[in-house]
């Protein structure tokens, strides 16, 4: 019978080595510093610029702390597929990352309502910094106390005209400042060009709570549910939909600015004007080279009499993992990263964003660099452009509430499809998702 | 050696040897899953610790708009796919099977509609993607215009969605239908055919008098794999929409839905009532079919 036991043991153990070889993709480690002192960071981060930009800290980090080096292990997955993985990687409690970047709309998916979450509290680390940061960002990341991750930009809305293209139309960025504005240059512009002027974005969320916020809007009442077809909000998506309606704002190919399939249309000057958040310059700079020297920031559109000129839009969490052997280590690492003074200068100068820490928008030097690589693509300068709004910079609280990521779900598959692709009535489709959403979260 | 030997030798023993890699592959992989997925659709799990509520989920699953929107999306894809994946397959493979055309021209046919079988679906969801691309640079649009048409936006409305979906089907597996039929074909007799020809049959009624009725098995079992794989399917509309997320949900299907509520919105516990639901409307559809094609009777009562 022994022979018989070691089959079926072999036949067992065959199976369990392939069960965990599948179970677990990565070594688990030890943690704290290896042979030479260096601490091992692995980090997650679903944009390559990001990857870039935290290397290029590490390496500032190691210069700064000979005695506490840092090796920086970054890798980059495609949007979905890292929150995703990081999800799986939370249920299961195996194959974390010790850093990970979370984008704003997913963040609350690794927090509870109750304030149960994988997430290290990084309000100790960030103490030193504090006083220079923009408070509204950190709250984007804070929940019942606790610091859960650290803001990359501030992301203030703008608007990008194309300045030759207007021109040609007899039309003249700088008298726009509101939306009725925006909506009768584009209507003039339109008529003019049989082109298309601004974008109405179906597969993003990023304008249209900037007009909501304008108007006072929220996606949420006081005690936190959803109110997606509350006043406010069906009367911002309708003024959108006037808009396109008008002939200012058209559908793109891909379904919002910040894709693939977009940046070549507005590239070949198929659209005239975008309102984005400022980290737009990035994609400008990358992917648009032929538009070099044609483009004007200007303040977003606002609304008469409305609340804020401006919010934040979009946006990138870096938070720590609580279980991370490293944790300590990587919170003190993570606050240099993202919210010392240099580090703020090289969110604008690598990657082109609105810093969060305040002081560098004061710094001319910086700012107004002639040598600076996006000061030399656009026509206007960014900082005079935000430092013209900076105290009228608004905060969506609905961005901090756990639900987002479900209304965001809905809002980029149905709703705005229906809206700006269908023509569907903007309270029709808004009452809608709202019963989606009330079943969904019951 | 010796028990080694006594165990292949008996006949009582050796024939559980031989199935056991089988079944307890199938435990393993299988119905442990099953049972654990079962056991977590009465669950709420979040970060790994599960709690029971009962059948909440199903009854959240039952009020769900999106829900039922998936299941109708891959009903329709089922129903659609085995009404062109079936005829025309076994109408190529008669052609085929028939001595009409040169047998060379007949082979690079065959070999040339089976290779899309042996791509991988991302692949083929990726360049269908870009055929059917919304600009007017896109293959599909090109060919449209020839036509004098404007350019459709093919993955932004329901039917050219559809439409899509249901080439990148045809293109993949039309050829493996037809391997399939033509297996069918080559084991029927060729007595039957002879003794039709000179009782003066025509072609046509030999092909629904002799070929129809004996590939009957041949056709159970494909449309019993398609039920199936259309139910089942996620991976053709996830690439061809790159993401979940497809305007208005039209390219959602249930597993689609599963992995949305499961592993975008973390909701394990309901995502499982999804499967579970999907495997009881899978399993009731098909042993419907099969019980209805006679499948399950003895050799002897058919």
């Amino acid at each position: 019978m022994t022979t018989r036991r070691r089959i079926t043991s072999l036949l067992a153990a065959g199976l369990a080595a392939t069960l965990m070889l599948s179970a677990c993709g990565g070594s688990e480690e030890e943690g704290g510093p290896d042979a030479q002192g260096r601490t091992s960071i692995d980090m997650w981060v679903f944009a390559e610029l990001h990857g870039t930009y935290y290397e290029a800290m590490a390496e500032a980090w190691n210069e700064k702390n000979p005695d506490k080096e840092i090796k920086l292990d970054v890798t980059v997955f495609p949007y979905d597929e890292m929150h995703n993985k990081l999800q799986l990687a939370v249920n299961s409690g195996k194959g974390l990352p010790d850093v990970v970047d979370i984008e704003v709309n997913k963040f609350s998916n690794f927090v509870t309502e109750d304030g149960r979450t994988p997430l290290a509290d990084l309000s100790e680390a960030a103490e030193p910094y504090q006083e220079d940061i923009v408070q509204a960002r950190m709250d984007l990341y804070a929940r019942e106390g606790k610091q859960l991750g650290f803001p990359t930009h501030v992301g203030a809305q703008v608007a990008f005209y194309n300045v030759p293209l207007l021109e040609k139309a007899g039309v003249d960025y700088t008298t726009i400042e509101t939306w009725d504005d925006f909506k009768a240059a584009g209507a003039k512009y339109n008529k003019a060009t049989g082109k298309a002027f601004g974008v109405a974005s179906t597969d993003t969320n990023i304008v249209q709570p900037l007009v909501m916020a304008q108007l006072g809007g929220n996606l949420f009442d006081e005690d936190g549910n959803v109110t997606v077809n509350s006043p406010e909000v069906v009367e911002a998506i309708e003024l959108l939909q006037d808009m396109q309606k008008a002939g200012a704002l058209s559908t793109i190919p891909g379904g919002s600015p910040d894709i693939e399939e977009a940046y070549g249309p507005i590239n070949n000057g198929d659209y005239a004007a975008i309102v984005y958040p400022a980290w737009y310059t990035s994609r400008f700079v990358d992917y648009m080279p032929d538009l070099a020297g044609d483009i004007a920031i200007a303040p977003a559109p606002v609304i008469e009499g409305g609340e804020v000129a401006t919010v934040g839009g979009g946006g990138t969490g870096t938070a720590v993992i609580d279980s991370s052997p490293d944790k300590e280590f990587a919170m003190e690492w993570l606050a240099f990263a993202k919210l010392s003074p240099e580090a703020n200068v090289a969110v604008w100068e690598e990657l082109g964003f609105d810093p969060v820490n305040m002081s560098v928008w004061e710094d001319k030097e910086v700012t107004h660099n002639p040598e600076n690589k996006f000061n030399k693509y656009f026509r206007t300068n960014l900082f005079d452009v935000l430092n013209e709004v900076k105290g009228d910079i608004g905060h969506f609280e609905s961005f901090e509430n756990p639900n987002l990521p479900k209304v965001d779900e809905v809002f980029t598959t149905s709703t705005y499809n229906q809206i700006f692709g269908d023509g569907v009535p903007a309270k029709q489709a808004l009452d809608q998702a709202q019963a989606d959403l009330e079943n969904q979260l019951k | 050696m010796v028990v080694v030997r006594r165990l292949l030798y008996s006949q009582k023993a050796a024939p559980y040897l031989f199935i056991a890699p089988f079944v307890i592959t199938l435990l393993a992989f299988w119905l442990l899953p099953l049972a654990r997925t079962f056991l977590l659709s009465t669950q709420e799990v979040v970060f790994g610790q599960a709690a029971f509520i009962g059948l909440d989920n199903y009854q959240r699953l039952w009020e769900d708009r999106l829900f039922w929107k998936a299941m109708f999306n891959s009903a329709r894809y089922m129903v659609l796919t085995i009404a062109l994946l079936i005829p025309i397959p076994l109408v190529l493979a008669a052609l085929i099977n028939s001595k009409i055309g040169s047998d060379r021209v007949k082979a690079v046919f065959k070999a040339s509609m089976f290779v899309p079988a042996l791509t991988s679906v991302v692949v083929a969801g990726i360049i269908f993607r870009l055929m059917f691309a919304e600009t007017g640079t896109g293959l599909m649009n090109q060919i449209v215009g020839v036509f004098g048409l404007d350019p459709v936006r093919w993955l932004r409305i329901d039917t050219g969605g559809l439409i899509a979906l249901l080439a990148l089907a045809m293109w993949r597996w039309t050829g493996v239908n037809i391997l399939y039929f033509l297996a069918g074909m080559q084991s029927i007799p060729e007595e039957y055919y002879e003794a039709a020809t000179i009782d003066g049959a025509s072609r046509l009624q030999q092909f629904f008098h002799i070929t129809l009725p004996n590939l009957k098995p041949t056709i159970v079992y494909v449309t019993t794999i398609s039920i199936y794989g259309g139910l089942a399917m996620f991976l053709e509309s996830f690439m061809l929409y790159r993401g979940n997320s497809s305007p208005n949900d039209q390219g959602l299907t249930v597993i689609g839905y599963l992995y949305r509520r499961g592993i975008e919105q973390n909701d394990l516990g309901f995502a499982s009532a999804v499967g579970v639901v999907l495997v009881v409307v899978i399993m009731a559809i098909n042993l419907t079919f099969l019980t209805l094609s006679g499948t399950f009777k003895k050799e002897s009562a058919r």
